[in-house]
């Protein structure tokens, strides 16, 4: 699960203009870019920082929904979160191979996570605090996350766009999983509901939050727009978003938390109050309530394993001599 | 209802050490573990909660699978102890995991003719999964024992922290005399032969055990069982009547 809000990335390129025409037309022609076609220097820089986060997003947010495998409060639920995470984490192994089409490998990018340089997905500094928030991360923060995915399908990079093809089919079943864990709770003892109210209330400025900032202070936009690897704006997105779930929460008889919510027929859409935009920019810079928490655990599991995967190169370096001894 | 008490014990064996591995999942050594270790978890849970399923209905007194899992406390589990121990580090995971289905596998063929329809369906399905356990936990146990020095000593001292455990694989516990069960001593040969093939691989050898440790399937258990218990079972109690 990942949404845009790119953080970061340098799309500047020093090809020169009849490339970059010729470039521009391919992409214009809605042909795929393969890994060893030609491109601009921005263009592969974009994707490899792009495609790494939302791998690392992958990663990282196993950890926040991992938290509650070992509470789920039913054999059926904890066997469907532990299916969930796991699909996560192949998420992530799609996404660092599609980036490795693009030259960086795995390790660098494992690295890069670990040291800071790469970023993630701010949604999952956030805390998991109860049940409840096993449902509505399916429920809003895929949901969130298709709205991005879907529009990524066709993005102008091939591999990336294929493994978006089976990585949203996946996140489609886990928004749905969501949705039904938080209506099991609306629709439960008054203790249950109150949990699902709390979790709402806790997750749906975040969640609004992953679409990145108003378009008018979106720096990375327009190339990524022109080079096809994004196809709508963070506030379009955004829209499609709140217009698509204000109405399941409505069903679930759950308030959103935003008094100044309401529909707005003139545009055939909700109009919304105001995103926190000091709280997102403190979370995207790394002051998140869990940040250092994340990488702290993925930093234990990376040393903790080291000498397992030593261990592993070693074995098949072993095996490797004995058969040329034996050859 | 020795059935019954037969049939709980497999549940909760398969559903402790399924707990075990879900531990993992975000924090195995590599991303390809972080799939391996909750696939093999889940499949641990999917045959625990079709036994449970299948007690509860031996019992006839409308207990649910659910019921059966988070509504019993850490005298009542009667488990293996051996499914209970910590997971240490990935050493002792991948030891416990082969010593479980190098034992499972074997036990599950020999319940396929089984006269009890249940038993001999759950175990069509755990044959393959117990052999892809084997194969998985096997060549770990393989790697590390024959990788670098560091490993061949965490896998050493797995053996020596683990093996005491696994005479209790072999004791009859409720299933004595239930003929719709196989019996658990004749399958320690298989165990055994199984066991022997990989360690010759892992330059491991198979100690010598003057002093078992038993007692889980009398509800005598390590301490860890009840901090497993409590926390798997502390939603599932907070809300009693609840449905999820």
């Amino acid at each position: 699960m990942y949404s845009q809000g790119l953080i970061g990335a340098d799309a500047r390129t020093d090809e020169t203009p009849e490339f970059l025409e010729a470039f521009q037309n391919r992409i214009d022609a809605e042909e795929k870019i393969e890994p060893n076609d030609a491109m601009p220097e921005g263009y592969r820089r974009t994707l490899v920082r792009q495609i790494g986060q939302h791998a690392h997003s992958e990663i990282v947010g196993m950890l926040p929904e991992g938290n509650w495998i070992t509470r789920a409060p039913s054999l059926r639920r904890k066997a469907a979160l532990l299916a969930k995470v796991q699909d996560e984490g192949g998420h992530g192994l799609y996404l660092y191979a599609a980036a490795e089409t693009l030259g960086v490998s795995r390790e660098e990018m494992t690295e890069e996570l670990l040291d800071g340089r790469a970023k993630y997905s701010s949604i999952f500094n956030y805390p998991t605090l109860s049940w409840a928030d096993i449902g509505t991360i399916g429920w809003l923060v895929d949901g969130a996350a298709i709205m991005n995915q879907i529009p990524l399908c066709r993005c102008s990079y091939g591999p990336y766009a294929r493994a978006m093809i089976r990585v949203c089919k996946e996140e489609s079943f886990h928004q749905r999983q969501g949705y039904e864990i938080v209506m099991t709770l609306a629709q439960g003892t008054p203790d249950q509901k109150a949990m699902a109210q709390d979790s709402l209330n806790r997750w749906w400025w975040p969640s609004l939050m992953m679409f990145g900032p108003h378009d008018g202070d979106s720096v990375h936009g327009d190339q990524s727009m022109a080079w096809k690897i994004k196809r709508f704006s963070n506030d379009e997105l955004r829209q499609k978003f709140i217009d698509a779930t204000v109405p399941q929460a409505e069903y679930l008889g759950l308030t959103i938390p935003d008094p100044d919510l309401k529909w707005n027929e003139e545009k055939g859409g909700y109009d919304h109050g105001p995103i926190d935009w000091d709280e997102f920019w403190r979370v995207v810079k790394g002051h998140g309530p869990m940040a250092r928490d994340r990488i702290k655990a993925r930093k234990k599991a990376w040393d903790d394993g080291a000498w397992v995967r030593e261990a592993a190169l070693a074995h098949a370096e072993k095996r490797k001599a004995r058969k040329l001894v034996a050859e | 209802m020795a059935l019954f008490d037969a049939v709980l014990e497999l549940a909760d064996d398969h559903l402790v050490l399924g707990h075990r591995l879900s531990e993992w999942c975000g924090h195995a050594p590599m991303l390809e573990e972080d799939l391996a270790l909750p696939n093999m978890a889940l499949d641990l849970i999917g045959t625990a909660r079709t036994l449970y399923d299948y007690a509860a209905q031996l019992e006839g007194e409308g207990r649910s699978e659910d019921d059966m899992a988070y509504l019993r406390g850490e005298r009542e589990y009667r488990n293996l102890l051996l499914c209970e121990r910590p997971n240490e580090d990935f050493a002792h995971t991948v030891l416990r995991q082969l010593y479980f289905a190098a034992f499972m596998k074997p036990y599950w063929e020999a319940a396929l003719s089984s006269s009890d329809e249940v038993i001999a369906g759950v175990a069509g399905k755990a044959v393959k999964e117990m052999a892809y356990h084997i194969r998985h936990a096997g060549e770990w146990v393989i790697r590390l024992g024959d990788g670098t020095d560091e490993s061949a000593r965490r896998m050493k001292d797995a053996v020596e922290a683990l093996h005491i455990y696994t005479g209790e694989l072999f004791e009859e516990g409720a299933a004595e005399g239930i003929d719709a069960l196989p019996s658990r001593a004749a399958i320690q040969p298989a165990w055994e032969a199984t066991i022997d093939e990989i360690f010759g691989h892992a330059l491991l050898s198979r100690p010598v055990v003057q002093y078992p440790q038993t007692g889980g399937r009398v509800g005598k258990h390590g301490e860890g069982l009840g901090h497993l218990l409590a926390e798997m079972q502390s939603v599932y109690r907070a809300h009693p009547g609840a449905t999820w």
